[in-house]
């Protein structure tokens, strides 16, 4: 069958020790069986990895970071547009999610870009500091959390948790911390790079266990695969992990799916407890790095997606292969001085 | 009590439970063993089948038997039968 060829923007190309799940994301489309994508990488630091990965990634643009507004991001996607006409754009990082769902039916109106986002309620209500709510109103186990908005809140939270805690950025990082010093120092750090509020967890012990998942936006499940870590990295990362076979995981995702007509892509975090109990730590509102395990398991999540943000029906998948395993390396790209300086100065290559 | 039906094990002893993506390596004795327990054999039987293949004696082999069933049963791999 002849493929059809297709333009998809992609962010998330930072393939690092905490990686981001552009490059995955990427690979898992230029297996689809419908698709020949050329790939435009939209990049934040000249130092992204993808943006050298020139097998994976035809051409790379930088982009204006989040905090800098919606309006310099739609400006300078109209400009990356006009060259290179887009048909979809797949975000992948937490951070920069609320603008490109600010500007889902811009971009769709005045560029016809298309993506296949939750909506800006989904995208909030799951929040970290929203989750303990979110999962009472959905009825999962969530442990119980409290946002913390200066050092001065301290004393509240040596009252209300036992130690450890578990100390999380707005977005990225979490840390645990056995005693209030631990937490006061956990609680500059995070908030230094990621900014307030700063989140305390009840820490919960067992394994971690995660799930990738898209929905159609109707309650549909289209595709998941729940993996557990083997291998995490001093930053918490999976440097290697195994596909699952277990029902009450993919039921409890296929439940909470349908009771928030969850639309897109998602990443679910649990610890399972030695009594089989399931504790939900974290909603990420995108495709994980990970996500290629779903590939290798027969799940082709990114394709499905991008199928659904060109309006096209897609059947759930019926299964997954369990017992796949993922293994991480990292490899030493050998750069011109040159590709840098293109980057750098012309914010292209 | 048996292996639960999802938890196989291969012919190098290799032993995979997908619910939870633990494995683990039994020895040829223990891959009898486990492949006995599969099919619901009962402590006598496997006692006998033992007994019968090996030079060891029953209460040597009865404790050996009882710390193997115990870390089964800590890794979640038996359940136990429902008797009618």
């Amino acid at each position: 069958m002849k493929k059809t060829d297709i333009t998809i923007a992609v962010t998330g190309l930072n393939a690092i020790d905490s990686p981001g799940p552009g490059i995955s994301v990427i690979r898992a489309l230029r297996k689809s069986n419908y698709y020949n994508p050329r790939i435009i990488g939209l990049s934040y630091d000249t130092m992204e990895p993808g943006i050298y990965m020139h097998d994976l990634v035809d051409k790379s643009f930088q982009i204006p970071f989040p905090s800098v507004g919606i309006d310099n991001l739609l400006y300078r996607l109209k400009e990356i547009n006009a060259r290179e006409k887009i048909d979809v754009i797949i975000p992948n990082f937490d951070a920069e999610l609320f603008n490109f769902i600010k500007l889902e039916k811009r971009l769709l109106e005045q560029c016809n870009i298309k993506m296949f986002l939750p909506s800006m309620k989904q995208f909030e209500e799951r929040q970290k500091a929203n989750l303990y709510e979110f999962g009472k109103k959905y009825n999962l186990k969530v442990p119980k959390n409290k946002t913390m908005h200066s050092l001065k809140d301290i004393d509240d939270i040596e009252f209300e948790f036992s130690f450890p805690v578990v100390v999380k950025g707005k977005y990225y990082d979490a840390r645990v911390a056995y005693n209030k010093e631990q937490i006061a120092d956990h609680f500059n750090r995070i908030s230094i790079k990621w900014g307030l509020p700063i989140i305390i967890q009840e820490y919960v012990f067992g394994s971690e266990v995660n799930v990738t998942a898209i929905g159609d936006g109707t309650g549909k499940t289209i595709g998941a695969v729940p993996m557990r870590k083997q291998y995490i990295t001093d930053k918490g990362k999976a440097w290697s992990g195994i596909s699952l076979d277990d029902d009450k995981l993919l039921k409890i995702t296929s439940d909470l799916i349908k009771s928030t007509k969850w639309k897109g892509s998602m990443e679910l975090e649990f610890i399972k407890t030695s009594n089989d109990e399931y504790f939900l730590l974290e909603i990420n509102p995108r495709f994980p790095a990970w996500v290629y395990l779903a590939v290798g398991c027969g799940q082709n999540h990114p394709d499905a997606l991008l199928k659904m943000a060109l309006g096209k029906k897609v059947n759930a998948f019926p299964k997954h292969e369990t017992g796949k395993m993922f293994i991480r390396y990292s490899y030493d790209m050998i750069i011109n001085l040159k590709e840098f300086e293109k980057i750098s100065t012309s914010g292209e290559l | 009590m048996k292996i639960k039906n999802n938890i196989a094990v291969s012919d190098s002893g290799f032993i995979f439970n997908p619910t939870t993506g633990d494995s683990f390596s039994a020895n040829p004795v223990g891959q009898e063993i486990f492949k006995m327990l599969q099919t619901a054999a009962t402590e006598e039987e496997i006692t006998a089948n033992i007994l019968e293949t090996y030079q060891i004696d029953k209460v040597r082999f009865e404790k050996d038997f009882y710390d193997f069933v115990n870390v089964l049963k800590k890794y979640k791999l038996l359940e136990e039968i429902e008797k009618d």
